[in-house]
């Protein structure tokens, strides 16, 4: 009998390469390494920044350095020496477009390669796109359709420039310059991100789009985003990421904030596949990201997220639910090959009274990998009748990885309902010979039982991410796309 | 079709088959009986090609090539199908994703195409019926939650998508009451045809009354000990495994 055995199989997922390594030869316009006052100082002049926004980013600065790096979370590196990194890496001479065609062809050949044509995208989905490579936005599709409803979507650079009393009024809102040491990080040093603002009463007639990528060698990515729902609007939001293979590792640290006023909504969803080292564990992204949302009244967050990529990750999009009757939802999958490290999840505050929480998560661990979920739901005194339901599923193939469940639950209110469901289960040799009996080989077998573990999750995103989610999926697990 | 000589196979050290003999043709049923322990399942496991079984002796051929040294999935490409005694779940993959996966693989191992949407739906609306299975049936996961009976009838229902040439039933009746017992019984007769064969593996003569076998071989030890028409069920029913056994060792 030709055996094709669990250790054959776990070869074939080490030696498999990440596709989307490839560096683009754009001109890039570097600043030196290191971080004090004059580097922040120079981003913000680069930017072209009005004062009170240098001020803040000091602020920030001022802030970041009394902070220690956080160790509670479940993953070992080394830490990053943050005088290392450059924290600004924009490709040069284009500062600014009007369409695609002024952009860089080689830059556009880069998004070829990763399988995003932009003009292709325009014409078949409707995504308004803003594509940030290396800190800077590159170009913001579809802007006239949106402008026509009043809708402002544009980089962050930008709106601080051309609608400063928004980005004052919530910039740093939800997650403070004090929230953390990354947060702090990157309040100060933020070179570029996406704003978005949907006036009272508006549905965006499209899906909202942010590209991030990587290229430069030794930079660090420091992307915020800041989305405004006003009242009783609604946007879907999609955000992804990839970067190079390099051999050391590269630190992202993301803000995102969410502001969903009365009776708005926001969907939120992330397919994030930075770069994952390779499989002996060398190099790889940090990823470190906060991202929060506040729901005021009725209003409700969606954040769905397909974690593949990075070396650690350190994310968990949280919600606050303020307002009476808002809604939090959480849906991830994350899933870790090799050495990878994932510690993700989410918080729920519930402050309002009816407020209502989902947290459903699918961990996937290969290899040498470890996957934690860590998640808080936390119902406070006055928020009466507030009811969460949580649902964390892990899955492991092979026998060296590990997944492990950090659930806090705080209930401060008799009338709360909170459940907590938690399973754990191997891809088993009985789930594969099955498959294996009915014609299905064993990659795409297990290809099969992954989709189907994920599933709950793949239906929240939205059509056209749904297709590439499962098939990174597959990417990181398995040596062929089936 | 499938011509088994002299089969000895084991699992770790532990023999199970001691030198199986079998001839099945197109267009015939055959029944496997024998107690608990004596290597029914395992015959099965081994000619589907699970990975556990080393083979030390013997082969087995299949339309005259042999199959020895194919994996299960190429086992299945060539027509062989096995209803399992414990089918396990795949919770998230519904029936209809499952069936369409396995047939296009199949397809693909033979060179055709991918089967076009509205043939496939088609076939699973005939197969339904057929079978009487209700089609929201076929948007559950597989076998998630399943009753006993559902997850036979889905063996049987995956069976006639995949139209082999050899169906290997092992202890299809275990567990199930008489209504499915007969609905599953029925199905197999439906699927029936001259150029296809079916293997019953059964410990219970009960599943004979409604598929009635050509011939019946009693399995004791790993070996096939005595061979005959349907009486020799009926006669196992009335009299047990015991007077096998005296038969054997006088």
């Amino acid at each position: 009998m030709s055996k094709y055995t669990e250790d054959d199989l776990k070869k074939e997922l080490e030696t498999k390469q990440y596709e989307y390594g490839f560096y683009t030869d754009i001109e890039s316009d570097t600043l030196p390494v290191g971080l004090n006052e004059e580097v922040v100082i120079a981003i913000s002049k680069k930017k072209e920044e009005p004062s009170w926004m240098t001020d803040w980013r000091l602020d920030a600065f001022k802030i970041w350095k009394q902070m220690k790096e956080p160790n509670w979370a479940n993953v070992k590196y080394k830490k990053p020496d943050f005088q290392k990194i450059s924290y600004y890496s924009a490709p040069s001479n284009k500062p600014k477009y009007n369409s695609l065609d002024e952009v860089d062809p080689e830059l556009l050949a880069t998004f070829k390669k990763l399988g995003i044509s932009v003009d292709e995208q325009k014409k078949l989905s409707g995504v308004a796109m803003d594509v940030v490579i290396d800190s800077v936005s590159v170009a913001t599709t579809f802007k006239d359709t949106l402008n026509e409803r009043g809708i402002i979507f544009c980089s962050i650079n930008e709106a601080i420039k051309t609608h400063p009393e928004l980005v004052k009024k919530y910039i740093g809102s939800i997650v403070p310059k004090t929230d953390n040491f990354y947060a702090a990080l990157n309040s100060a040093v933020f070179s570029d991100g996406s704003f978005c603002y949907i006036p009272k009463g508006v549905k965006c007639p499209m899906e909202l789009s942010t590209y991030f990528r990587i290229n430069e060698a030794g930079t660090g990515q420091f992307e915020r985003t800041l989305v405004v729902a006003d009242k009783g609007s609604f946007v879907s939001y999609l955000e992804g990421c990839s970067a190079p293979s390099r051999d050391e590792n590269q630190l992202h640290a993301a803000v995102v904030e969410l502001i969903a006023l009365d009776d708005a909504e926001i969907k939120y969803s992330t397919v994030q596949n930075w770069y994952p080292g390779d499989s002996k564990g060398n190099g790889g992204v940090y990823n470190f990201v906060t991202k929060r949302g506040l729901c005021e009244k009725n209003a409700k967050i969606s954040w769905t997220q397909v974690e593949t990529g990075s070396a650690v990750t350190w994310k968990y999009p949280s919600c606050i639910l303020k307002g009476d009757n808002a809604v939090g939802e959480f849906y991830s999958i994350a899933v870790t090959n090799n050495f990878q490290q994932a510690d993700t999840g989410t918080k729920m505050i519930h402050l309002g009274n009816n407020t209502k929480s989902t947290i459903i998560s699918k961990g996937i661990s290969a290899g040498k990998s470890q996957n934690s979920y860590r998640g808080l739901v936390h119902i406070s005194p006055r928020a009466n009748n507030a009811r969460n339901f949580s649902q964390c599923d892990s899955l492991l193939i092979g026998n060296k990885c590990g997944a492990h469940t950090f659930p806090y639950i705080e209930t401060k209110n008799k009338s709360a309902q909170v459940e907590h469901e938690a399973t754990t289960s191997k891809i088993g040799e009985d789930q594969i010979f099955y498959c294996n009996q009915r014609g299905i080989e064993t990659e795409k077998a297990i290809a099969l039982i992954i989709n189907g573990f994920s599933r709950e999750v793949l239906n929240k995103l939205p059509m056209e991410f749904a297709v590439e989610a499962q098939k990174l999926l597959e990417i990181s697990l398995e040596g062929s796309v089936g | 079709m499938l011509k088994i000589n002299n089969l000895h196979a084991q699992i770790e050290d532990k023999k199970i088959l001691n030198g199986i003999n079998l001839n099945i043709k197109a267009g015939e049923v055959h029944a496997i009986m024998g107690p608990n322990g004596s290597g029914k399942s395992t015959l099965a496991s081994v000619i589907a090609g699970k990975e556990d079984y080393e083979i030390t002796k013997g082969e087995m051929l299949f339309n005259d090539d042999s199959i020895d040294e194919l994996s299960a999935e190429e086992r299945a490409h060539k027509g062989i199908f096995m209803s399992f005694q414990y089918p396990i779940e795949i919770p998230g993959v519904t029936i209809t994703n499952f069936i369409k996966t396995a047939i296009n693989e199949t397809r693909k191992a033979r060179g055709e195409k991918d089967m076009p949407a509205g043939q496939m739906l088609k076939l699973l609306r005939e197969k339904c019926s057929m079978l009487g299975i209700d089609r929201k049936f076929l948007s559950r996961s597989i076998n998630d939650g399943f009753s006993g009976g559902e997850k036979k009838r889905n063996e049987i229902f995956q069976m006639a998508m995949l139209e082999p040439t050899l169906s290997i039933l092992d202890e299809t009746d275990s567990g199930l009451d008489i209504d499915a017992l007969k609905i599953v019984a029925s199905g197999v007769n439906k699927l029936k045809k001259k150029d296809n064969a079916v293997v019953i593996i059964t410990h219970y003569q009960r599943l004979l009354d409604y598929i009635i076998p050509d011939y019946v071989h009693i399995l004791f030890d790993g070996k096939i000990v005595k061979s005959g028409k349907k009486d020799l069920a009926v006669e196992l029913e009335k009299r047990g495994y015991d007077w096998i056994k005296e038969e054997i060792n006088n």
